[in-house]
């Protein structure tokens, strides 16, 4: 059943549609990315009446752009076993993961991949007909003795793969789907979940989904800064939603800057191309990964080259003087890079107009992965406080949950298989709650919340346009929430941020009409972004210490004796409240962290 | 610089059919012309819509016609064309607001041709091995993006909208081509009837549209062969 077959005809009318339309599901799922797809699948197949809505059609989440591959121990090139891949994982979030929920994790992933296989994903293939396998950042033989062969791949497309044969197997079994459905709020009360609000894209009527569990897999919120590689549409609508409902976010503090962006464009190039033996160099034209990480040298994890490359642009080697540094593919020879990384090499052509064949191609940092997020716990449920207490019916998967696996730093390849694999066991937790539980009561108005947030900005009669402080926000942001932080730069994002939020209550809202009204969602999205930014920027504040991506110039240590532990923010009545509890330890204890 | 754009507008609530309006924004030679787009909601006409989301040509949003040619808005470069940029929705879908048209019909084609594996064997314990072989048989047609650029240049499907179109013919061809898929016969039966393959003039229009640089007619011939000699 489309969307389109489901609602009234289009509202001509130009005030909001008074009576919302109220469907019925046991389970909802919010995002249809590969987190939220995986999750449809498992509840189809455990025949759990369920519905996917997502802003976007299916196919046009950002999973669709993970380019690189995904990380599982399948050995099939050369020896690899998962505890390797726990430890490389837990050295990589600089210890802040909960190794508990690592281990399920890394031994998960393979079954994980297999299943990918046996439901039609193309990977390539060694000579003997196996799943191929290539080298990737911080992964790594025995704990630390070298790169290994880890990352499963269908070229440089692995996500499109991915995101394509979910979809594929969710047609399949008839998944029911409202497409361009924007979703606006959680209907949360006594700390049970009943559902959403959301807003259909094509005629501006408002709908309420009664349900018995709910499921965020919404994506990341890189649109918080300027330079990123992540989509138009990730701007943490899900986190931000659970925030304003009372739930506190998790690690935020966290994001992860990607080497290897496109100069200026911050379209990502995969970690693949230093995986299939590419070099970054600098202005002068040095191999300057050698001097940081001996061992892994090109191939350390993404916060520490992010981190070099900034560092040898301030000691004035970026090119030609320059914010920018080189990724050298040269050498790799054509063969490699029209097979491996064609789709890479692609964009390199299509939008900079340079050969990778031949050409040094100029990259900085670029904003990528959002670590922090909804706290979930192993079985993807959301967990509403420092004790951990379940929020009765309310899941999160994907980029928009902090399990946490990623600690203060994701290895590459590693969300990909975080959001299978806590993507189908959200899938699968969803459908023994509904066996058990039945549909809690709808609170009366359940949507006044959002009707209110609509007339808000369709009445607004302010000067100050969407794009603008957008710009505004993303600069900021990149300035002083970036690589590199300070207390004083944080203050000074904070006190942007006052003056953001100000100025977006005089934001004028220009499209009045009630068919797709981008105009009216891209105000919801930047309020969305503007609240994100705030605890993002409130909990880096309070972090005296640096670890993984958050690296702070004024306490450039680890300090595991007062930091070794989540941060939990919540937002209410324009304050930031900040908790935290304690990391899951394991196997694996602390270490300095050196490559 | 100043860079000129003709758009064609069409709004539901006002308009009984479309109109072109002119606009410049201030962009540089190297903007993508999705960004001089956003330039003009952003600062110009903020009623102005489109659909877009990855921004780098892999999620398939911004299909549009640019200067009389089917093309992601989001890979193409101002310096690459020709001003004022002549801006217009796909052709042959209906317009639901300016540059957004209704993808239902579309999507619902994709599905009629069983796009997804099919194989009720039991599973092994780990991959089902396939050669690299095999698996370059179907590779160019994974790549599809479900854009629609293909489908709405091609005139065969103009003229005949209860065509399949090449989109799905590309999604038949992916599975009809991999050797794990067990329903090839089946997907040849529905790509077979008179709104299938054989509808396919050869016009490559579709193929000169795919941003993803897939060769839609040569697999919709591969169909074609395979329906005759199996
Ligand atoms: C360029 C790039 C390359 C990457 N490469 C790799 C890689 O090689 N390996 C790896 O492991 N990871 C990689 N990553 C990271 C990884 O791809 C993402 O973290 C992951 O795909 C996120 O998946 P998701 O399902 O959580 O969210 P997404 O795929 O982003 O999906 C989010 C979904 O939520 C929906 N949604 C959002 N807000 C709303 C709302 N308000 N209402 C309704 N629906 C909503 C959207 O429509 C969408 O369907 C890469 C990321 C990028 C940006
Ligand atoms: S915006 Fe994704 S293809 Fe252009």
């Amino acid at each position: 059943m489309s969307a389109s077959t489901m609602g009234s005809g289009p509202n001509m009318g130009s005030g909001t549609d008074l009576t919302p339309k109220v469907h019925r599901f046991e389970a909802i799922v919010v995002g249809g990315g590969g987190a939220g797809l995986y999750a449809a699948l498992a509840l189809s197949k455990e025949k759990v009446q369920t519905a996917v809505l997502s802003k976007l059609y299916p196919s046009r989440s950002h999973t669709g752009a993970a380019q690189g591959g995904i990380g599982a121990a399948l050995a099939n090139v050369e020896d690899d076993n998962p505890e390797w891949h726990m430890y490389d994982t837990v050295k990589g979030s600089d210890f802040l993961a909960d190794q508990d929920a690592v281990e399920l994790m890394c031994n998960e992933a393979v079954e994980t991949v297999y299943e990918l296989e046996h439901l039609g994903l193309p990977f390539n293939r060694t000579a003997d007909g196996k799943i191929d396998q290539r080298k990737f950042g911080g992964h790594t033989k025995d704990h630390g003795k070298g790169p290994v062969k880890r990352a499963c791949f269908s070229a440089d497309r692995t996500g499109h793969m991915i995101l394509q044969t979910l979809y594929q197997q969710c047609i399949k079994n008839e998944v029911d789907f409202f497409d361009e459905f924007h979703v606006m709020d959680l209907i949360l009360k006594d700390g049970v979940c009943r559902g959403v609000v959301a807003y259909e894209i094509n005629n501006g009527s408002l709908h309420i989904f009664h349900a018995k569990a709910v499921l965020f897999a919404t994506g990341g919120s890189g649109r918080m800064f300027k330079i990123t590689s992540n989509a138009h549409a990730l701007t943490g609508d899900g986190m931000a939603v659970a925030l304003r409902r009372g739930v506190p976010l998790e690690d935020m503090e966290f994001f992860q800057f990607h080497p290897t962006g496109i100069y200026k464009m911050g379209i990502l190039l995969s970690e693949a191309c230093r995986g299939e033996g590419g070099i970054i160099r600098n202005g002068k034209g040095e191999r300057f990964m050698e001097r940081y990480a001996p061992t892994i040298k090109d191939l350390a994890p993404r916060d520490i080259v992010s981190r070099c490359i900034h560092q040898e642009v301030l000691e004035g080697r970026g090119v030609n003087g320059k914010d920018y540094v080189h990724l050298d593919l040269t050498h790799l020879g054509a063969e490699v890079i029209e097979k491996k990384l064609p789709d890479i090499s692609d964009f390199v052509r299509t939008y900079m107009g340079i050969d990778p064949v031949k050409d040094l191609i100029p990259i900085q940092p670029t904003a990528h992965y959002a670590m922090g997020g909804i706290p979930a716990n192993k079985d993807s449920e959301v967990v509403g406080d420092e004790n951990n207490t379940v929020v009765k019916g309310f899941y999160a998967a994907g980029e928009c949950a902090c399990v946490s696996v990623h600690g203060a730093n994701r290895l590459g390849t590693n969300s990909l298989v975080d959001i299978l694999v806590f993507g189908r066991r959200a899938g699968l937790s969803m459908a023994k709650y509904c066996r058990s539980n039945d549909f809690a009561a709808l609170p009366a108005n359940a949507d006044e919340e959002v009707k209110a947030q609509i007339d808000r900005l369709r009445s607004n009669s302010g000067e100050e346009r969407t794009l603008t402080l957008r710009s505004d926000l993303q600069a900021s942001m990149t300035d002083n929430c970036g690589v590199y932080r300070t207390e004083g730069t944080l203050k000074k994002a904070l006190s942007d941020i006052a003056v953001f939020k100000s100025r977006f209550s005089k934001l004028h809202v220009s499209d009045r009409s009630q068919v797709f009204n981008t105009d009216l969602l891209d105000a919801m999205e930047l309020c969305n972004l503007i609240d994100l930014a705030r605890v993002t920027v409130e909990a880096a504040l309070a972090r005296q210490e640096s670890r993984g991506a958050h690296y702070r110039e004024d306490f450039q240590k680890r300090d595991d004796a007062k930091w070794l532990k989540h941060s939990l923010a919540s937002l209410s009545n324009g304050k930031v409240d900040l908790k935290y509890k304690p990391v899951v330890m394991g196997k694996f204890p602390l270490q300095e962290r050196k490559y | 610089m100043k860079v000129a754009l003709r758009i064609q507008r069409f709004n539901p609530d006002t308009d009984k059919s479309p109109h072109f309006e002119d606009y410049t924004v201030e962009s540089e030679l190297t903007d993508r012309i999705l960004d001089a787009i956003l330039q003009v909601k952003g600062l110009t006409d903020g009623t102005l819509t489109l659909r877009k989301s990855c921004a780098h040509g892999v999620c398939g949003s911004d299909g549009m016609r640019i200067n009389g040619r089917n093309a992601l808005a989001c890979r193409e470069l101002i310096m690459n064309h020709k001003q004022p940029i002549v801006i217009e929705p796909m052709k042959g879908f209906s317009i639901i607001k300016d540059l957004v048209v209704d993808m239902e019909p579309f999507f619902n084609k994709y599905k009629s041709v069983k796009p997804y594996l099919i194989n009720d064997e039991a599973a092994p314990a780990k991959e089902r091995p396939q050669s690299e072989k095999d698996r370059m048989k179907f590779e160019d047609t994974t790549k599809c993006i479900l854009c629609a650029c293909c489908t709405t240049s091609c005139p065969t499907y103009w003229a005949d909208s209860d065509f399949v179109g090449p989109a799905a013919l590309v999604a038949a061809h992916r599975f009809i081509f991999d050797s794990r898929d067990r329903a090839g016969e089946e997907r040849l039966d529905i790509v077979g009837e008179k709104e299938g393959a054989w509808k396919c003039r050869t016009i490559f229009n579709c193929t000169d549209a795919c941003p993803r640089g897939i060769q839609v007619t040569q697999a919709i011939g591969e169909i074609k062969r395979k329906e005759i000699f199996g």
